[in-house]
């Protein structure tokens, strides 16, 4: 058929005369959009882009006064709308005829409604706005009788709609699954997988209805189902293990070709319901034996029926062997599968060996003899005109990386590397071959040049986690001191070569990465003095291709040189160059320079040489600046908003029309939510203006391990611990005499014309033995099965830090030293022992009764968010910095103070709280205060001292609050005296109200001084949503139950680089920032549960996948999802 | 599957389909990019891309491109069938299909396509099916149009 349909179509020129004349077969059938024709053809006339744009125009602003017109006939509409849909395919923007579009399926007939909708479904998007409009339409035709209405509007349904209006169409949809005609039932069914996608929680009550889909008798509306059943499978396999059975007796039938002969494709019986169904089986086989042993016979059989020498057939055979590999393993059924890899791998068809390829990139972790089996084969590759077939063999050889063949590989991945030109690809590999490079670099040159290549190739475009991991790796360094100043030293002196190069560019990135080291290291040189090193800098400081942020980076290396320097005259210069630069920046640093330089002790002091890894005691809070910001406030400056309640408003301002049925959501939207093809993350720019900052960025590249995409972990025999010696002891010279062979014989090749054909072809030989040394069948597997642990040249160092505290209970004592001796590994540790040493904790706190041990324990994961002055938590603190809390014992001083001063108070110190904050003062009074987080309320205290010497008569303190909080058991605040130098305490509960991101809660004070003249003062204090967040302590069943009773709902997915998506740091840092209760963790999932004073609770379901986090709020409020997922967000890009 | 394109030698869009939301900017600037691409592509070469995140599968049927773009993880050969499949459809439907047939009937072609694919997922594989569905449309069309183009020719309208 194919065939003809070519012939046809290149017989087109001609074609296309014939029809110009006689009107043709194409136009005789659309007599009515003859003046689409003519447009057609009046385009296809002219010879320029000008003369086009000239002409759509033209058409356009006529068709806008035609489709405003009121004499515009529904008929003339529909002619018209189908030239706008023509206009705007050209790419000229249309959006007047939207709203008639909408007009038209509302209003027309059968043929317009049928043009209305599609011209509606082609123009806007499910969150375009005027979609809205269309609702009321879909909900008519929806009830209509006739079945080709109720099918349009089915259609348009799967396509786009409101996430919103869901609840409006949703039980005419359920509705239709009863239908006797099996296109509405099938496209019902598909416009329930579409509301799956974008609202789960509002299909999950019709699952048993999915079910009957699935047993529908039809099979078109059977195969629809198996859309949903694939996605909720993806989401969760565990709850559809149940229906294994079905799914293979399914399979089973189509492959007998037991369905009506109208499913079968090129003889082939229904191909996209067999591969559906292998996908499906595939996720429910994965790492269960029990139910993958279910399914080996029928993909024995699919791989045996499969014979056929068609597309098709090879479709099906890859998803079989995908399937093969992602289940349970069964070595007869993985022997066929690696046969029919070899089809695939040695066809001589490009598309069945691309994929042939890609099957290959995904085994072979499980079965690297494959790689061998076929290595001429990849070799040739290797070198294949088509860029995409090269790129699939080097993924390929990526994953088969190892300490022997690292430089070979290296090496082909830097060339393909400098052809490209697509930033994508540059992006992707440049990451994988830093990845390798840390991983398996065989020496310390070695490891720089290669590091050098990905600077100067990746520049600019590449993850910002590169440079800053490897920053990292230098500051941190390894086991062996003299080697890392080796590696130092040889960074330094690798950078200076390159920076003597004359008129060399390179990329600003690289030229930070080489400003921060020569500014740490370049002490360790002996030749060149730092006057040399500096007047480098100095150069390129002034060269004028170099962007501010370089420049920073660059004068943040000159200050820490200029301490070594022994004169200083370029510094001076330089001082006088920028002390005058239009770049406030610049001028900044160059002010910070000068006095640096005028006091000695102080510049040694911040800018000590290497100990850019010891964590420098920083005031986080920047508490020595709160007199100066109360001093402004009085002086009626305006309070500091945060980030996120500045764009809040921004928000709030942009946004015309609200169409979230309630308050202000931040999730929900279809953009960031689904994966779009544009969604490429870019990752956070982390690099900040100075290097300080620059360096503890900690995101992490993916440093451990490969992604298996493919197949069962533990499928690799754990047996070899014996053969590993003898393969370590395998001499590693004589690897790298090969290496260097084939390095000369590349080099060779590089010159055609002498070498002959068997030459080439050893020169192939050669390299194959480099590149796939390491995967001999012996020692293969326990090579590649353990190069994720053993080999990682650069390892990291373990972050947590010790901690100092001095002033802890002994309680806390006992339980840090525990967790000290524990956990002075990793944070994943550290994370699985939080509950142990929750526990321990407890145990610990009955006994002391200086803790009370409910609040207490519960409450210390809170950490950072409060700076709550319970020492044991900052054992949480991941940080190198450590945040020193400088009103720590102020507060407690202070709370003590509260607590005997009223008696009214309870003893505030057995809850959390947070540092004493003064909100107002002038020269007599001041009023602070701080929250304490109990379990059943926040507490405010206000402590209101005066300050004068004199006594203050008739204080009154008044709080008033937003609407949304509620003020309550407010105390007596009415003090006819306050005496001289003395301070009086008040406290009251708040409740919120309804949920909010931030409140304001407000108050006055009212004085009158000794000469009876009345004062008056305001002040305010900002309350955020999680002072009103607790945990809520659920079991797991209890967690169901809730779960299920909840209607309001809010699905997100975030993007995380991989180490963050981590469950552990994931978890934790829910835990202590939101205050979370952990209920439940099952495999890579996990509950979580708080609740909003007094007792609204939110439950969270959380998972993490490939690259991010898939989080799931429910609660029985409306707006709380939408406000703690904004939290939630919050805090996860923060971490 | 993402989006679907139909798109001359020439570089000229003739159909366009998406199924995830995206701003006519990005789509634009999608369109730009991958035509380029495609349309430097040699002949003998594989019909698959790697592009962005995506995967573009894509074939050439006399002087037009079908080019759809999938997730990474999903089947290339049978996205290639796909489009195959949806030729077959628009062959059968227009009678030995040609650039010109698609040019001036789009949104006949845009029909054919909402009945095989919906919301980017295969809905129908059975040809007999889809052809059903389309010819009880257009008939329904075409009664309703007779009476009212003879009028029109009168001049009643």
């Amino acid at each position: 058929m194919s065939d003809i349909v070519e012939k046809t179509l290149t017989a087109l020129p001609g074609l296309f005369l014939q029809n110009q004349l006689t009107g043709g077969a194409a136009a005789a059938k659309a007599p009515f959009s003859s003046r689409l024709g003519g447009l057609v053809r009046g385009i296809t006339a002219l010879t320029s882009k000008h003369e086009e744009e000239k002409l759509i125009q033209q058409e356009l602003s006529s068709l806008k006064v035609t489709v405003a017109a009121p004499t515009t006939t529904l008929k003339m509409m529909k002619e018209c709308m189908v030239r706008l849909i023509y206009c705007e395919m050209l790419g000229y923007d249309a959006s007047f005829g939207y709203i008639h579009a909408i007009k038209l399926a509302q209003q027309g007939n059968l043929l317009e409604k049928r043009v209305g909708y599609l011209a509606v479904s082609l123009f806007l998007h499910e969150n375009h706005e005027l979609l809205l409009l269309l609702v009321n339409t879909v909900v008519k035709d929806l009830q209509s009788t006739n079945l080709i209405e109720v099918c349009m509007a089915l259609t348009v349904v799967s396509q786009i709609f409101p996430r919103e209006m869901i609840p409006a169409v949703l039980p005419l949809i359920e509705d239709k699954l009863q239908h006797s005609k099996e296109i509405i039932r099938r496209k019902a069914v598909l416009a329930l997988y579409k509301f799956h996608l974008i609202a789960p929680n509002q299909v999950q009550h019709i699952h048993i209805k999915f079910r009957k889909a699935l047993c529908d008798r039809d099979v078109g509306v059977m195969a629809a189902s198996l859309h949903i059943y694939l996605r909720m499978i993806k989401e969760n396999s565990s709850s559809y293990k149940d229906l294994t059975g079905s799914f293979v007796t399914i399979l089973k039938q189509v492959v007998g070709g037991k369905l009506p002969v109208d499913f079968n494709y090129h003889s082939v019986p229904a191909p996209w319901l067999q591969i559906q169904l292998l996908r499906i089986l595939g996720l429910l086989g994965k790492d269960d034996q029990r139910t993958s042993e279910l399914m080996y016979d029928v993909l024995d059989e699919s791989l045996r029926r499969a014979e056929l020498n068609h597309n098709v057939t090879y479709a099906i055979l890859f998803e079989c062997v995908h399937t093969i590999y992602s289940i349970y393993p069964k070595s007869e059924l993985l022997e066929k599968a690696a046969r029919c890899i070899g089809k695939f791998v040695l066809s001589p068809k490009i598309n069945l060996k691309y994929l042939g390829l890609k099957a290959l990139t995904y085994v072979i972790q499980q079965d690297p003899s494959l790689a061998l089996q076929h290595q001429m084969t990849i070799i040739e590759c290797l070198d294949h005109p088509d860029p995409i077939i090269k790129r699939e063999t080097l993924e390929l050889l990526y994953r088969i990386t190892n300490a022997q063949n690292i430089t070979v590989i290296v090496q082909k991945m830097l060339e393909y590397l400098h052809q490209s030109k697509e930033e994508y690809i540059i992006v992707n590999l440049v990451g994988k071959i830093a990845e390798l490079a840390e991983k398996y670099a065989p020496d310390n040159a070695w490891f720089i040049q290669t590091m050098n290549a990905v600077f100067s190739v990746g520049g600019d475009v590449m993850q910002p986690d590169i440079p800053n991991n490897f920053l990292r790796l230098l500051a941190e360094g390894f086991d062996d001191e003299t080697e890392d100043q080796q590696l130092r030293l040889y960074a330094v002196q690798s950078y200076l070569n390159l920076l003597d190069v004359e008129n060399a560019f390179y990329p600003q990135r690289f030229l930070q990465v080489m400003s921060w080291v020569l500014g740490e290291y370049a002490y360790l040189l002996d030749k060149e003095t730092p006057e040399e090193v500096i007047a480098k800098l100095y150069k390129l400081l002034m060269n004028s291709a170099i962007s501010s942020e370089t420049r920073a980076w660059l004068i943040a290396a000159v200050t820490k040189l200029m301490p070594q320097a022994h004169s200083s005259t370029i510094v001076e210069t330089l001082i006088q160059e920028f002390t005058v630069s239009l770049d406030t920046c610049m001028r900044q640093h160059a002010f910070e320079l000068k006095h640096l330089r005028e006091n000695v002790e102080l510049m040694k002091n911040v800018l000590p040489v290497d100990k850019s890894c010891e964590g420098m005691v920083v005031d986080a809070s920047l508490s020595f600046l709160d007199g100066f910001v109360a001093e402004e406030l009085n002086h009626g400056a305006a309070p500091y908003k945060p980030h996120h309640q500045r764009q809040e408003e921004k928000l709030a301002q942009e946004k015309v029309l609200n169409f979230e049925p309630y308050g202000l959501s931040f999730s929900s939207s279809g953009f960031t939510g689904r994966q779009s093809p544009a969604g490429i993350s870019l990752g956070s720019d982390t690099s900040g203006n100075s290097a300080e900052t620059g360096l503890k960025e900690t995101n992490s590249l993916k440093l451990e391990g490969i992604k298996k995409l493919w197949g069962k972990e533990g499928y690799l025999p754990k047996k070899e611990n014996t053969a590993t010696d003898e393969v370590e002891a395998q001499p590693i010279s004589q690897d790298s005499v090969i290496m260097e062979n084939v390095d000369q014989i590349i080099t060779k090749r590089d010159q055609p014309p002498a070498l002959t054909q068997s030459k080439e072809e050893k020169a192939k030989q050669l390299l194959a033995s480099s590149l796939f040394v390491g995967l001999g069948s012996e020692s293969t597997i326990n090579l590649l099965g353990k190069a994720d642990t053993i080999s990682h040249k650069f390892r990291r160092k373990p972050k947590v830090k010790e901690i100092k505290s001095g002033e802890i209970t002994s309680a806390h004592t006992m339980a840090s030293s525990s967790f000290n001796s524990l956990s002075n590994e990793e944070d994943y540790y550290l994370d699985t022992l939080q509950d142990r040493g929750d526990k321990e904790l407890k145990k610990l706190s009955f006994n002391s009764e200086l803790l009370d041990s409910e609040s207490f324990t519960e409450l210390h994961m809170v950490e950072k968010l409060s700076n709550c002055n319970l020492s044991a938590s900052s054992l949480f603190a991941d940080n190198n910095l450590e945040i020193f809390h400088p009103s720590q014992s102020t507060a407690v001083s202070v709370a003590n103070e509260v607590s005997l001063a009223s008696s009214l108070l309870e003893e505030p110190t057995e809850h959390m709280h947070s540092d004493l904050m003064e909100v107002c003062n002038n020269e007599t009074i001041s009023v602070s205060s701080y929250k304490i987080w109990k379990n059943d309320c926040l507490l405010m205290v206000w402590s209101v001292a005066n300050k004068s010497g004199s006594e203050l008569k008739n204080a009154m303190l008044e709080i008033t609050s937003e609407e949304n909080l509620k003020v309550t058991e407010q105390v007596e605040c009415c003090l006819p005296i306050i005496e001289a130098e003395s301070t009086k305490n008040f406290q009251c509960s708040v409740q919120m109200e309804q949920p909010f991101t931030e409140g304001i809660l407000s108050g006055i004070i009212n004085y009158q001084m000794m000469d009876s003249h009345s004062v008056q003062l305001e002040f305010s204090v900002a309350l955020s949503l999680l002072d009103f967040i607790r945990p809520l302590k659920i079991s797991t069943e209890d967690f169901g139950k809730l779960w299920l009773s909840f209607a309001n709902d809010v699905k997100q997915n975030i993007k995380m680089s991989e180490s963050q998506a981590a469950l552990p740091s994931a978890l934790k840092t829910l835990q202590q920032k939101l205050r979370l209760h952990i209920v439940d963790i099952i495999g890579n999932e996990g509950l979580l549960a708080c609740q909003l004073l007094p007792s609204i609770p939110c439950l969270l379901h959380f998972r993490v996948h490939a690259d991010g986090l898939a989080l799931w709020f429910r609660s029985s409020c409306s707006t709380l999802p939408d406000y703690l997922l904004y939290q939630c967000q919050k805090v996860m890009g923060e971490s | 599957m993402q989006f679907m394109l139909l798109f001359s030698r020439q570089g000229k869009l003739r159909l366009q389909k998406w199924y995830v939301p995206l701003s006519d900017k990005e789509k634009k600037k999608i369109t730009r990019e991958l035509v380029q691409t495609v349309l430097a592509r040699k002949p003998k070469m594989c019909s698959f891309l790697e592009w962005r995140d995506l995967k573009i599968v894509y074939k050439r049927y006399a002087s037009l491109y079908f080019c759809c773009a999938v997730e990474d993880q999903d089947n290339e050969l049978i996205t290639l069938e796909i489009i195959h499949r949806y030729v077959e459809l628009l062959d059968k439907y227009f009678g030995s299909v040609c650039e010109l047939d698609i040019i001036f009937n789009f949104e006949k072609a845009y029909f054919i396509l909402d009945e095989f694919l919906l919301g980017g997922e295969v809905q129908e594989t059975s040809k007999k099916n889809v052809l059903k569905a389309i010819e009880q449309a257009d008939l329904l069309q075409e009664e309703a149009e007779t009476p009212r183009s003879v009028l029109e020719e009168i001049g009643l309208t």
